[in-house]
C-alpha cells in the first residue's frame, strides 16, 4: 500500500475533502462494507406495513427472502412517519422473529401443573364445546318482566387493541350472535 | 409525547423550529420535558385545576376569539333558571340522587328545553358507558335554542362558565396544583396569544388522561379552552389523543366492547330498546339536526350485514336476536363476577390483564376461578401462566392442584403475518400487506373466530331452539384463501364498508345506506373505505407526490377527512380566517365547499344557507353551524347532557388523595363508578380518618423501551436489555425523609399491594409545595411483570378498582401509598403487610368511601 493510498484510506482525509462532510457514507466507508450487500438489496419481496405497537401508526417495508423475515425498515414515503421508527418498532423484526415466540398450542388441563400438547384442531373443537357448554349454563332468555335478553353472562373476553379492524369486526359479530356481551378490550383500559 | 409516541413528537419538533413555543405538564421530568420551552410540574389528578385556570384567564381578559365564539359554539346560548352550579352545591350540581350517585339533567338544559328530551338518565347512561357512543356524534338536543348575541345574558353560557371558574385563580392553582403562578401564567398568556384569525394553538394529550374518576372531564376542559380560542377545526389547531396502541382507535370505532357496536351505535338494553324502532329512534332522536339524523338507516344495514339474507324490514332486521345490557357488562365488573364464579369462560385476545389492568391481584384470582380461558397471545404471557408462576402461588393464594382453570394457549400469528387495516390514532386506516405465513400454529384472529364460528354452527346444526337461530342464521360465509384457509380480510373489509344487496356494489360512503333492507354496512363511519370497489387503506402515494395533508395515504373516517368540523376554519360567510390559516373555505364560483382537506360539510350547502323552522337532520343544519354532527350544529362550552358528571368540568380530587379538595366541601367526583366488592379497596382521603398510612402520592405511565403490559417488549431482547428492571423514581428530599438509596431497593404498600422496585432517586421528580405542605409523587413504569426475559413487581398491583363514570374507565394514573426502604416480604408475610396497613388505615371488607362528602361535622354518608 502507497503512502497516498495510505492516507486516502483515512476516513478523516476521505471526510475532509470529499463530498461526504458529516461522514456518514462514503467517507466513512471501509473495504468490508463497501463489500457488503445490504439485507434489503437483497429481498425476494418487500411488504407494506404498519408498527404494530403504539398508535402512531409508523410506516414499515417488511423485506422478506426465501419465505423469512429478514429485515423491517421505516417507510420513507409515510407522511406520518418519514421513514422513522422508534426503539420499539426497530425492534419489530426482533418481536415477530423472536425465539421466544411460541409456535405450538399449549394446554394446561384442571389441576394441571405442567403444560401439555394439544391439536389446534382438538382446541378448536374443545373450545367450541366449552363455549356452547357455558351458553347453556348461563343463558338468559328473558328478564323478571318478561323482555328478552338473548344472552349469556358465562363467557368474557378482553383484547382487541393491538388486532386488526377485520378481526375485532368478526369478534364482535360472532360474540353478538351467540349472545356473549361481555366483550372488552384495551379501550376500557 | 418524546417518550411514548417519539416518531409523532418529531412534529411537536418541527413546530418548534418553526417558531411554536412547547409546554410540557407532567408529574415527572420526561424527554418531552427536556425539549419543552417551559416544563409544569403537576400533582397527579388536578389538572382541572390547571385547566380551568386558563378558562378563568380567557374569560376574565375577554381573550376568546370572540368571532368563533359566537359563529360555532354554544356560548350564546340560554340555559335553564333550574340551573344549580357547583359554586352554589359545594362541589355538586342540581339534579344530584345521592341514594344512586347520579344526575337528573333537566335543570342542565338549554331554556325552554327543560322537558324536550334532551336530559338523560344518568344511572343507566353510567352503567353502559353511554359517553363513549359520543366519540362519532354529538348527544341529543332540540335543534332550536335561545340565544344572548350579546353573551350577557347572565344565564348564558358564556356567563355560567364564568362564574364557575370565578375562583380558579393562580393562586388557587398554585395552591391545588403546585404549579407555581409565575409558570401558570407564561403558559396561560402563550396559548391564548396563539388564537385568532392569524394563529392557534394545539393541545396533545397521551391517554393517561382518561384513567382518572375524572377522564372525560379533563378532555372536555380542554376542548372548552381549544373552542374558546377558535383552535378547533382549524390547522394547528384540535384536542389531539395520543393513543397507546396500534388500533385501540378502529377498537372502539369497530369496537369490541359490551356497550357498543360499530360506528359508535349502542348496544341494545333491555328496558330502552325492546324493539327497533325504539332502538333507531333512540340514536336517531327526532328534531335534532345533523347527521346522526339518518341512525336508523345506519342500524338497517349493520342488522342486514350480520343477519344477511334473513334480515328483512318485515322482521325488524333480525333485532330480536340481539343480546340486551341490563346494566354494566365492563371489564371490571367481569372480574368481580368472575371471582364470585359467575363466569364460565374469559378469551385474551393480545391482551395481558394480570399485568396490564387495575388491581392486578383481583385479575388473577377471578382468571383463577374460571372453568376454562383462551389465551391468543404470540408469547407466554403472565394471564397464561397464573396459575404456576403468579405472585399468589408465593403466597399461598393460588394453589396450582386446586385450581381448575382449564387454560388453552392458542399461539397467534404477528402483524407481518397476515394483512388488514390498523387505525392509528388520526382516525387513519392503513392497509397491512402480508409478508409471510405465520409459523407453526399461529394463526390469526381472523382465521381462529372465522373457524370458531364455523364449528359452532356445525355443532349446532339441525337445533330448534330460538337461542341458536342467531347463530344460524348468521352471515359466515367469507371466501379462504391459502394453505391455511384463511378468511379474506379484504372480503371483511368489503362488508365493513358496506355493499348495495341486490347488486353486490360496494358503497361510497354513509350517505348511501338505507332503512329498507337494499343495502348492508357494517359499519358506517368507515364507509368508503372500499369506495369503487378499491381498498382506500392501501392507498400509499408517497409524501412528496401530494400536498401536506396527504389525504391519499391510507384513508381518514368519515369520508376520508382529516380534520374535523374543519368548516371552522373558515369564518361564518365561509372565507379563511386568514391566508396563513387557510385551509377549507366556500368557492363562489364554483358554488361548492373546497380546500386542502375534505370539507366536513355539505359540498353545496352555502355559508348563507337558512333551514325553515323546524327542520331536523342534515337539512336543520344551517350554512355557518360548523358543528355538523352536534344537535345544535354548534361546539359544546357547556354541555346540557351527555355527560354524566356535570355540564362543566369541575375540579375533584382523585379516589385517593392525601390532601382535602382545597375548592369545594366535595372531595372526589360524587358520580364515581364505586365497587364494593371484599376483594376491593379504597385508601382513605380527607376528610376520612387515617390517610396519613398512604402519604404518598404515585403515578404510573410508559417508558420508551417498553410496551404497556410487557407482553411484546420484555419478550424481545433488544428492548429487554434497553430497561432491564422494575424501578421506582424518588425525589432526593423523599429519599432523605423514607430512608432510600439510590439503586438500593423500595417497597410501595397500598391497600391492595406491596410491590418492590430498585431506587432511581432523581430530581425528575419535583416535591410540590401544595396548600402550606409538601407532597411527594412517586412514579413507576407499569410494564414489568413476571414472564419474559427481564421481570419484576407490577405497579398496576397497586391500585384499586374506581372508574370515570361516563366510559367506566379505572383511575389508574393516581393512587396513594407507603413508600418503604428494602425489599418486600415474601410469602406469607406478604399479605400479612398488606393486611397490617390496612388495619391502621381502617380498610375492611365494610367499610365504603363516603361518596358525598360530609360538611365538617357530619358523619359519613
Ligand atoms: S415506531 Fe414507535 S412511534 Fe412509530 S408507531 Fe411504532 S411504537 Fe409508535
Amino acid at each position: 500500500m502507497g503512502i497516498r493510498t495510505f492516507i486516502e484510506g483515512w476516513p478523516v482525509y476521505r471526510q475532509l475533502t470529499g463530498t461526504d462532510p458529516l461522514g456518514r457514507g462514503a467517507a466513512a466507508q471501509s473495504e468490508r462494507s463497501a463489500e457488503l450487500t445490504a439485507r434489503t438489496e437483497t429481498a425476494d419481496r418487500v411488504a407494506r406495513s404498519v408498527c404494530p405497537y403504539c398508535a402512531v401508526g409508523c410506516g414499515q417495508r417488511v423485506y422478506v427472502q426465501d419465505g423469512r423475515v429478514t429485515q423491517i425498515e421505516g417507510d420513507w414515503d409515510s407522511p406520518i412517519s418519514r421513514g422513522r421508527l422508534c426503539p420499539k418498532g426497530a425492534a419489530s423484526k426482533s418481536l415477530v422473529t423472536s425465539p421466544l415466540r411460541q409456535t405450538k398450542v399449549r394446554y394446561r388441563r384442571p389441576y394441571g401443573t405442567e403444560w401439555e400438547d394439544l391439536d389446534l384442531d382438538v382446541a378448536l373443537d374443545m373450545i367450541a364445546d366449552r363455549v356452547l357448554a357455558a351458553r347453556e349454563q348461563t343463558w338468559e332468555d328473558v328478564d323478571d318482566e318478561g323482555r328478552p335478553l338473548n344472552r349469556t353472562l358465562g363467557i368474557s373476553s378482553l383484547g382487541g387493541a393491538t388486532l386488526d379492524n377485520e378481526e375485532n369486526y368478526l369478534i364482535k359479530k360472532l360474540f353478538t350472535a351467540m349472545g356473549a356481551l361481555q366483550i372488552e378490550n384495551q379501550a376500557r383500559i | 409525547m418524546a417518550e411514548a409516541h417519539p416518531v409523532g413528537f418529531q412534529w411537536v419538533m418541527e413546530a418548534k423550529r418553526r417558531g411554536a413555543k412547547v409546554f410540557h405538564v407532567d408529574p415527572r421530568f420526561t424527554r418531552t420535558s427536556a425539549l419543552a420551552d417551559t416544563y409544569l410540574p403537576i400533582r397527579a389528578g388536578t389538572d382541572i385545576a390547571l385547566l380551568g385556570g386558563v378558562v378563568r384567564y380567557i374569560l376574565e381578559n375577554e381573550l376568546d376569539f370572540r368571532e368563533y365564539v359566537l359563529a360555532y359554539t354554544n356560548a350564546a346560548t340560554i340555559v335553564s333558571d333550574q340551573f344549580v352550579d357547583t359554586e352554589d352545591g359545594d362541589g355538586i350540581f342540581s339534579g344530584f340522587k345521592p341514594e344512586t350517585g347520579t344526575y337528573d339533567q333537566t335543570s342542565w338544559q338549554y331554556a325552554g328545553q327543560e322537558n324536550g328530551g334532551g336530559a338523560e338518565d344518568t344511572e343507566e347512561a353510567r352503567e353502559t358507558a353511554a359517553g363513549l357512543r359520543h366519540e362519532s356524534h354529538g348527544s341529543p338536543i332540540p335543534g332550536v335554542v335561545r340565544r344572548d348575541e350579546t353573551l350577557q345574558h347572565p344565564n348564558c353560557v358564556y356567563q355560567i362558565l364564568k362564574r364557575h371558574y370565578a375562583r380558579y385563580t393562580p393562586e388557587m392553582v398554585e395552591r391545588v396544583c403546585g404549579i407555581p403562578q409565575e409558570k401558570f401564567l407564561e403558559l396561560a398568556r402563550a396559548w391564548t396569544e396563539n388564537s385568532g384569525r392569524e394563529r392557534t394553538g394545539v393541545l396533545i394529550y397521551s391517554v393517561g388522561w382518561t384513567q382518572h374518576s375524572v377522564g372525560v372531564q379533563y378532555i372536555r376542559t380542554g376542548a372548552i379552552i381549544q373552542s374558546l380560542l377558535g383552535n378547533i377545526g382549524r390547522p394547528g389547531g384540535g384536542v389531539l389523543a395520543l393513543r397507546g396502541h396500534a388500533s385501540i382507535q378502529g377498537s372502539t370505532d369497530i369496537p369490541t366492547l359490551f356497550n357498543l357496536l360499530p360506528g359508535y351505535l349502542p348496544m341494545p338494553h333491555h328496558a330502552t330498546h325492546p324493539t327497533f324502532d325504539a332502538w333507531a329512534s333512540s340514536i336517531r332522536h327526532p328534531g335534532q339536526k345533523g347527521y346522526w339524523g339518518h341512525a336508523r338507516a345506519y342500524c338497517a344495514s349493520l342488522l342486514k350485514a350480520y343477519w344477511g339474507d334473513k334480515a328483512t324490514p318485515e322482521n325488524d332486521f333480525c333485532y330480536g336476536y340481539m343480546p340486551r345490557l341490563t346494566g354494566d357488562h365492563g371489564t371490571y365488573q367481569q372480574v368481580l363476577n368472575m371471582i364470585d364464579g359467575k363466569v364460565k369462560g374469559y378469551f385474551l385476545l393480545g391482551q395481558n390483564p394480570a399485568v396490564g389492568s387495575a388491581h392486578g391481584r383481583a385479575q388473577r384470582l377471578g382468571m383463577a376461578n374460571l372453568d376454562w380461558l383462551v389465551v391468543r397471545d404470540l408469547f407466554m404471557i403472565e394471564s397464561a401462566t397464573f396459575w404456576k408462576n403468579a405472585p399468589e402461588v408465593a403466597t399461598g393464594e393460588i394453589v396450582p392442584e386446586q385450581c381448575r382453570t382449564e387454560v388453552f394457549f392458542l399461539p397467534a400469528a404477528s402483524h407481518v403475518e397476515k394483512e388488514g387495516t390498523f387505525t392509528q390514532t388520526q382516525r387513519l386506516l392503513q392497509w397491512r400487506e402480508k409478508a409471510v405465513e405465520p409459523p407453526g400454529d399461529c394463526r390469526s384472529e381472523l382465521w381462529f373466530f372465522y373457524h370458531l364460528g364455523r364449528k359452532l354452527r356445525e355443532k349446532l346444526a339441525g337445533s330448534d331452539k330460538p337461542r341458536d337461530r342467531a347463530l344460524l342464521d348468521l352471515a359466515w360465509d367469507y371466501p379462504t384463501e391459502g394453505p391455511l384457509a384463511e378468511p379474506s380480510a379484504e372480503a371483511v373489509l368489503r362488508e365493513i364498508n358496506g355493499f348495495e344487496v341486490a347488486t353486490g356494489r360496494p358503497l361510497g360512503g354513509f350517505t348511501e345506506a338505507r332503512d329498507d333492507g337494499s343495502t348492508a354496512m357494517g359499519c358506517w363511519i368507515y364507509s368508503g373505505v372500499y369506495a369503487d370497489g378499491v381498498n382506500q387503506a392501501a392507498r400509499r402515494k408517497p409524501r412528496h407526490e401530494q400536498n401536506w395533508v396527504a389525504g391519499e395515504w391510507g384513508w381518514a373516517w368519515p369520508a376520508n377527512r382529516r380534520t374535523l368540523y374543519n368548516r371552522a376554519s373558515a369564518d361564518r360567510e365561509g372565507r379563511p380566517w386568514s391566508e396563513r390559516k387557510k385551509y377549507v373555505w366556500w368557492d363562489e364560483e364554483k358554488g361548492e365547499w373546497t380546500g386542502y382537506d375534505v370539507p366536513d360539510f355539505e359540498k353545496t350547502k352555502p355559508p348563507s344557507y337558512r333551514p325553515a323552522p323546524g327542520t331536523s337532520g342534515p337539512e336543520g343544519i344551517a350554512g355557518d353551524d360548523a358543528f355538523v354532527m352536534q344537535g345544535d350544529g354548534k361546539a359544546w362550552l357547556y354541555a346540557p347532557t351527555g355527560v354524566v358528571d356535570g355540564p362543566m368540568p369541575t375540579h375533584y380530587e382523585p379516589a385517593e388523595s392525601p390532601l382535602r379538595n382545597p375548592l369545594y366541601r366535595q372531595q372526589a367526583n360524587p358520580t364515581r363508578k364505586v365497587y364494593p366488592h371484599p376483594v376491593n379497596s379504597v385508601n382513605p382521603s380527607p376528610p376520612e380518618e387515617h390517610s396519613q398510612v398512604f402519604p404518598y402520592v404515585f403515578t404510573v405511565s410508559r417508558l420508551t423501551e417498553h410496551h404497556t403490559a410487557g407482553g411484546m417488549s420484555r419478550t424481545v431482547p433488544p428492548l429487554a436489555e434497553l430497561q432491564p428492571e422494575m424501578f421506582v423514581e424518588v425525589s432526593p428530599e423523599l429519599a432523605a425523609e423514607a430512608g432510600l438509596t439510590h439503586l438500593g431497593w423500595a417497597h410501595l404498600v397500598s391497600g391492595r399491594a406491596v410491590i418492590e422496585a430498585k431506587v432511581l432517586v432523581t430530581d425528575r421528580l419535583t416535591p410540590l409545595r401544595v396548600e402550606d405542605r409538601i407532597i411527594h409523587q412517586v412514579w413507576l413504569p407499569y410494564h414489568f411483570g413476571f414472564e419474559g426475559l427481564v421481570t419484576g413487581d407490577s405497579a398496576n398491583d397497586l391500585f384499586g378498582i374506581t372508574l370515570d363514570p361516563n366510559v367506566l374507565i379505572q383511575e389508574s394514573k393516581v393512587g396513594t401509598c407507603d413508600v418503604r426502604p428494602g425489599r418486600r416480604p415474601t410469602g406469607a408475610a406478604l399479605r400479612e403487610l398488606v393486611e397490617d396497613y390496612r388495619r391502621r388505615a381502617g380498610i375492611t371488607p365494610e367499610r365504603h368511601a363516603p361518596v358525598v362528602t360530609p360538611a365538617d361535622g357530619e358523619g359519613a354518608r
